[in-house]
């Protein structure tokens, strides 16, 4: 195995051990860490593929955003409530998750062996981010003005609506 | 993606193979900059200690090596040899995770922290960038020490750190795009060699506007590294020791390793933006020493130098003035620091436009008309802040205020 591919297997596992785990663990906050450590295994794929600035978007959005956001949330809510625990584990349900997990990982093994992948060899990946800046201050700098307004305007009606609640209550 | 201008390829030569580069990556990460983290540890909290004592008329550690030089080290000692303790009802864990991952959060980020021309782990394309997304890794560290503890008073520091990073990082990522914008690149020793040259080259005394910048990011840079007036996570009138009340030992010591560690790199990255980096701001002293070995320890020695003492300048804030409460730091963050940033953002670039810096300053000659008319703007608003503050001195002192309307 080639360096890359090395990289690629652990940057898989980072990304899929924990995404199992946030599925198996049953503390909300333990699995707020475990999305952290499958959210930097994208970004460590995205470096991999040659796109730096997107990786470290991944980073700064996800992680130092929203991940501090919804840890702000968890910690917001009571400690021992519903949020702690989930549904009983009855014969049933582990019956119909198992089927239902099977279905889908065999559908979706017949697409991975059927499509035909394109093989690219590994190149020398050109800078990325002085081409992004030029692209959305050129070609695309109407679609970019226009998202900018719209996540102005959802930023103050969501100030708005909570600033309403705050006032009924 | 392969830069030449790293430590690793300066040391190994043009044409290692990836086993031998990365051999290499390993050792430099393990060997010079963990070690430079443990030994900006040991002479911070040594000075912080001179420091703080010196401001408030003390002498501070004098017994232990010379002044006091070896208290650190003994300190180190005596918390290895300490119970490590985990409280009862603690989340395992998070709990031995968290020091981990705040100190891993902030020695990612000595990863693009430039020590002299080519002195460099790795230069990458996104240097600023990378430094702006790392350095929230260190607060969720925080936030996870403050909810593992299990107690209400690491929680309350816990959620007060999340309030922090989600207000600070706005305009420190403003004053960051103020450079980005002047300097046309995000890579560090690419904005570093855009301010050689003559002192009047340095990002701080490009325009007017890259002053507001400095100092946006400066006070941004105290709440990243939860200084006072920005120590709302730990507080210890108000929250005993904030999120590391339960901790003890190694493990708290981790936590200071990286609070100080942290407190160089953003120092490190002030003196890059702004103060001209390993340059020496005398023109004719950095084309004598070249970029040769005797340039790149030369090199080093000025921005460590120019670092620490923005270092001590952070310990004698700390020292100085009183801790901001929650809503005051929310206030300054959001109605004040980031409003200035947008208008230092578009300042700067319009000046930009309109005064062009000529390439004879960009490339390292003198003075220039545009240091001039930068000089006159900043010595008008120095007189005009002079002013203000004397008036108000006048208004505070009931004496003075006597004297002035009789």
């Amino acid at each position: 195995m080639d360096w890359p591919t090395i990289m690629w297997w652990v940057f898989a596992a980072v990304t899929l051990i924990p995404a199992l785990m946030i599925v198996l663990s049953k503390d909300i906050v333990r699995l707020a860490f475990w999305l952290l450590a499958s959210l930097s295994g994208i970004a460590g794929l995205y470096v991999l593929l040659g796109a730096d600035f997107l990786g470290f978007a991944q980073i700064l959005v996800y992680i130092g955003g929203i991940m501090v956001l919804i840890l702000f949330g968890i910690m917001m809510t009571n400690r021992d409530a519903v949020l702690m625990r989930r549904g009983e584990n009855t014969g049933g349900t582990t019956v119909v998750g198992l089927l239902i997990a099977s279905v889908s990982a065999l559908g979706l093994l017949k697409v991975i062996s059927d499509t035909k992948w394109k093989e690219v060899p590994p190149v020398d990946m050109p800078a990325t981010t002085s081409p992004i800046g030029e692209a959305l201050l050129t070609d695309y700098v109407l679609p970019f003005e226009l998202v900018s307004i719209l996540l102005l305007v959802v930023l103050c009606g969501a100030a708005y609506i909570a600033r309403r609640r705050a006032e009924e209550n | 993606m392969m830069t030449p201008y790293t430590l690793v390829d300066w040391v190994l030569g043009d044409g290692a193979g990836w086993i031998a580069r990365f051999i290499g990556a390993v050792l430099v990460w393990a060997v010079p900059i963990t070690g430079f983290v443990s030994f900006v540890g040991l002479l911070s909290i040594w000075l912080e200690r001179k420091i703080s004592a010196h401001i408030q008329c003390r002498l501070g550690p004098m017994e232990v090596g010379y002044h006091g030089a070896l208290q650190t080290v003994a300190d180190g000692v005596k918390l290895l040899a300490k119970e490590d303790l985990v409280p009862a009802d603690a989340d395992r864990f998070l709990f031995a995770f968290a020091p981990i991952l705040a100190f891993a959060g902030t020695v990612v980020g000595f990863a693009v922290v430039p020590f002299g021309p080519g002195l460099i782990v790795a230069d990458l394309d996104i240097g600023i960038f990378y430094l702006a997304a790392v350095g929230s890794l260190e607060a969720i560290g925080v936030i996870a020490a403050g909810w593992a503890s299990n107690n209400k008073w690491s929680l309350f520091g816990s959620v007060r750190a999340a309030t922090q990073v989600v207000s600070y990082e706005i305009p420190m990522g403003l004053a960051f795009v103020t450079i980005a914008a002047l300097a046309g690149t995000l890579s560090m020793s690419g904005i570093v060699d855009q301010q050689q040259g003559w002192i009047a080259n340095w990002f701080l005394f490009r325009n007017p506007f890259t002053w507001i910048a400095f100092i946006i990011y400066y006070i941004a840079a105290l709440a990243e590294c939860k200084r006072a007036p920005f120590d709302l996570p730990e507080a210890e009138s108000e929250l005993v020791s904030g999120f590391h009340t339960e901790y003890s030992g190694m493990r708290f010591a981790i936590f200071f390793l990286a609070e100080y560690a942290q407190m160089y790199v953003v120092s490190a990255v002030a003196v890059v933006l702004f103060l001209g980096g390993w340059y020496s701001g005398i023109a004719p002293l950095d084309a004598a020493v070249g970029t040769g070995v005797a340039g790149k320890l030369v090199g080093a020695g000025i921005i460590v130098t120019k670092s620490f003492l923005l270092v001590c300048v952070q310990m004698w804030l700390r020292w100085t003035l009183p801790r901001i409460r929650l809503d005051q730091m929310l206030y300054l963050c959001m109605k004040i620091l980031m409003p200035f940033g947008m208008l230092t953002l578009v300042g700067s670039t319009m000046w930009e436009y309109y005064f062009p810096t000529p390439e004879i300053a960009k490339v390292g000659g003198g003075w220039t008309g545009n240091t001039v008319m930068t000089g006159v703007v900043v010595a008008i608003i120095g007189t005009l802040s002079l002013i203000v503050y004397v008036r108000s001195v006048i208004r505070s002192t009931p004496s003075l205020r006597a004297a002035s309307n009789p």
